[in-house]
């Protein structure tokens, strides 16, 4: 069965058609991109699926089950969870303080209003390990807004994972990035879904980034699904080329 | 949050706290004068459990003030109550109504929340201005005043004695705001200061953002409500000012004056403010204008409050 899957979603503002009845499926523990020119309408089909703005029109299906009306943050109790183009982070908070949060509420302590011994301890265990995995152990006690941008996300990719989340959404995670951010990210992203089997959609920009990451590739343009399938069919498609790579060439 | 020198700064406010009726008198005050900096220290830190570690701005707490205020004055004048029961009326009838108020107000953001605290603490002061015959009308309610506490073996003459009040006053104070810290480092707390640093991250980690802003709300509201029922207790009378929007202007400029990023900043600005109200009313009758000018020097020049200051000082 799917992970996640779109049926006929559409999204308007006003007279702009964003997304154009959009069907596509992620299978369970897929990597899959979501490519496409600016304003092609990605960053919103990540609004839609995460629950930030409502279709027109379609439904969203997690897990065989109807999220369309659901709010945001039911859909990350049942394990959806996403990164945002722009870092979203708690700035005035220490790195582990902003992942703290995360495990705290993934733990289901988000009303608890003391928290003592063994909860404690258990909460501290794991913010060390995900400041290990997410590369950040020697900056847990550093304020988050002052990281340089990729340590940034690092962070907020491993507040999504405190989540524990079944779908992990990363829109754009190495935009505005040098070759060594870049790697790093890529090389984080790649370890969450080779070893711990995440499945993760990402949006991204990056080529190199996509071809080496992506089990499969999703081309939206315009809000429409221009091709779909393997990152070999993908660069092999003349249509991809005409309208995508092409125009980006120019 | 920073371990050692939050921790002495707390013992350095006991100890001034602990003394403050002695050393009043040195300096050209009174001990009423410290319970009322006690009392408006516990109002402004209240609201700043919303406005400094939830991001939102309340202009209405005047009324939960002011509604512990009659609460209790009520209580004692009507029913008879006895202190504590009175000051737990208040508290009860207060919360209450911020539990409703907090539901109808809680969707809106920024200007618009604040705005809507506005007219329904408005609502609560004309409320108490018209209906003479309970609430006294704009004269206040008279008549009345707080009882020596019996604890069974000994009696605490809170009536006959300034002094005595001033110590019943902090002992509530520090329950209040130990229970205050408590929560804001809890699980809970957290969640409030994540949705102060970035709604929408909060959001997408889980939190269901207007319900924990009711819950802030209602939080900052039972402690401003103490406040309240304390301050009528203080003066032995309450009128219709308790609930009016001016005051609730007044410990927003206390929380900010004193610095809303810190525990205990609320409490210096209202130190500062209660003081310079103390001093300057009994020389002239523009002394607003007064705490205005020291007010836009501090936020000009000091935007993180006198404690932030003072903090940046101490680190330099």
């Amino acid at each position: 069965m799917s992970l996640l899957q779109v049926e006929g979603a559409s999204k308007r503002f006003g007279s702009l058609v964003a997304i154009d009845d959009v069907s596509m499926t992620v299978g369970p523990g897929e990597l899959r991109a979501i490519i496409g020119p600016n304003g092609a309408g990605k960053t919103t089909f990540f609004n839609l699926v995460s629950g930030l703005v409502a279709p027109t029109s379609g439904a969203i299906l997690f897990e065989g089950r109807d999220v369309t009306a659901l709010a945001p943050e039911k859909r990350v109790a049942l394990g959806m969870a996403r990164t945002f183009q722009i870092t979203e982070v708690f700035p005035e908070l220490s790195v582990a303080d902003n992942i703290r949060v995360a495990v705290e509420i993934a733990a289901g302590y988000r009303l608890t209003p003391w928290l003592g011994g063994a909860g404690r301890a258990g909460v501290d265990a794991k913010v060390s390990e995900l400041l290990r995995v997410g590369g950040l152990a020697d900056k847990g006690g550093v304020r988050v807004g002052a990281l340089s941008h990729g340590d940034q996300r690092a962070a907020e990719i491993m507040m999504s994972l405190a989540l524990r989340p079944r779908l992990l959404m990363l829109d754009e995670p190495t935009a505005g990035m040098g070759d060594q951010e870049t790697y790093e990210i890529a090389r984080l992203v790649r370890r969450l879904h080779r070893r711990a089997g995440l499945t993760i959609m990402l949006i991204e920009h990056d080529m190199r980034v996509v071809f080496n990451l992506a089990d499969r590739i999703m081309v939206l343009a315009e809000g429409r699904v221009l091709a779909e399938g393997t990152p070999q069919e993908i660069s092999e498609s003349d249509k991809v080329q005409a309208a995508y790579l092409g125009k980006a060439a120019a | 949050m920073n371990g050692l020198r939050g921790h002495r700064l707390n013992v350095a406010v006991g100890i001034i706290l602990l003394f403050m009726p002695f050393w009043m008198g040195a300096i050209g005050g009174y001990t009423e004068l410290a319970s009322r900096i006690l009392v408006m220290g516990l109002a402004a830190m209240s609201l700043n459990f919303l406005l400094g570690f939830t991001g939102v701005l309340s202009f209405g707490h005047a009324a939960y003030f002011g509604l512990g205020a009659y609460g209790a004055a009520m209580a004692i004048k009507y029913l008879g109550a006895g202190t504590m029961p009175a000051i737990a009326l208040g508290m009860l009838v207060a919360t209450l109504a911020a539990m409703v108020i907090g539901a109808l107000i809680v969707r809106r953001r920024g200007v618009y929340f604040a705005m809507v605290t506005i007219a329904f603490g408005q609502v609560f002061y004309f409320l108490a201005f018209r209906w003479n015959s309970v609430t006294g009308g704009d004269d206040g309610l008279t008549g009345w005043h707080r009882a020596p506490i019996d604890f069974g073996v000994a009696t605490l003459d809170i009536f006959g004695s300034d002094k005595a009040f001033y110590y019943f006053a902090l002992v509530i104070f520090g329950v209040c705001v130990a229970a205050m810290a408590l929560l804001l480092s809890s699980p809970f707390g957290r969640t409030l200061i994540a949705i102060r640093e970035n709604e929408r991250r909060a959001r997408f980690l889980g939190v269901p953002i207007e319900f924990h802003i009711w819950l802030s709300f209602v939080v900052s509201c039972l402690f401003v409500s103490v406040a309240g029922a304390l301050y009528a207790l203080l003066n032995n009378f309450t009128d219709p000012r308790a609930l009016r929007f001016d005051l609730s202007g007044n410990l927003v400029i206390m929380a900010v004056l004193g610095g809303m990023r810190s525990f205990w900043g609320p409490l210096i600005g209202a130190a500062i403010f209660v003081a310079l109200q103390d001093f300057v009313s009994s020389r002239t009758e523009n002394w607003m204008s007064v705490i205005g000018l020291v007010f836009v020097l501090v936020v000009r020049f000091f935007p993180r409050g006198v404690l932030g200051m003072l903090r940046n000082a101490a680190k330099a």
